[in-house]
């Protein structure tokens, strides 16, 4: 089970919430400082991606993001419910979304070191993790 | 926190200071605003990204969409950026090589190559 699991209606007014809310539970479970930035980067793009899918293929449903905090890494999981075929919006004309698709994949690909983007029968999912730092207990 | 934007002349040129966060919520009022500028006829514009805390690829997009829309009219679209972990964004994609980035408004002003 996920450490800290979010769902949201795909709409652009909820990335924010996102970012922060992985941001805060990946700091509490120990990811380095000075890769937070990155990691909220990184979301926040996975999130928009999932969000853009939905809007071009015109289907209502809801974003998942799933926080998980493993021995040594931490993981999360960005799943969408745009449908299977998300090439269908690639034979369009091409325009200003599918640029930004593409950007998008290369921000998060340029980011994070462990990446995997992968495709289901209700949508796509991202999976990325980050290391944990050994224990440091302030007191 | 939100976007904020204003604009300015100086000499030929619009300066659009941008602050807050620009991401897949708020990119579209700074794609309007480079929009509506460049129909007014303002074909070199510098965005001032000094007060930025945030930028994703959507907002990318938006600057490159505005740069598409300037060189139409031969204009140009140059940066002020000094943040690290902004211009790291624009590096991993490879952005550095489009856009002029400056490291203030009165060298982004005064560059004319």
């Amino acid at each position: 089970m996920a450490t800290v699991e979010l769902r949201f209606s795909a709409l652009p007014e909820h990335v924010r919430t996102a970012r922060l809310v992985a941001a805060a539970v990946a700091r509490r479970a120990g990811v380095d400082e000075s890769v937070l930035d990155e990691l909220r980067l990184a979301v926040g793009e996975a999130c928009s991606r999932a969000v853009a899918l939905h809007q071009r293929n015109g289907v209502d449903g809801a974003v998942r993001v799933a926080l998980t905090e493993q021995e040594k890494r931490f993981l999360i999981e960005v799943a969408d419910e745009a449908g299977p075929t998300h090439a269908a919006g690639a034979d369009a004309t091409g325009g200003d979304s599918e640029d930004e698709d593409a950007l998008g994949l290369a921000v998060i690909t340029g980011l994070v070191e462990d990446v995997e983007v992968g495709n289901g029968s209700d949508g796509g999912v991202i999976r990325m993790s980050w290391p944990l730092s050994p224990v440091s207990i302030t007191v | 926190m939100d976007l904020s934007l204003s604009t300015r002349t100086v000499g030929d040129r619009t300066v659009v200071e941008v602050g807050g966060e620009i991401d897949v919520y708020t990119a579209p009022k700074l794609r309007e605003q480079l929009v509506e500028l460049v129909n007014d006829g303002n074909y070199h514009l510098v965005v001032d990204m000094e007060g930025v805390d945030f930028l994703d690829s959507t907002g990318l997009g938006v600057l490159v969409g505005g740069l598409k829309r300037v060189r139409a009219h031969e204009g140009s679209l140059r940066l002020v950026c000094n943040q690290e972990r902004i211009l790291k964004i624009f590096r991993i994609t490879g952005l550095t090589k489009v856009f002029p980035i400056h490291n203030s408004v009165d060298e982004a002003v005064a560059a004319t190559d």
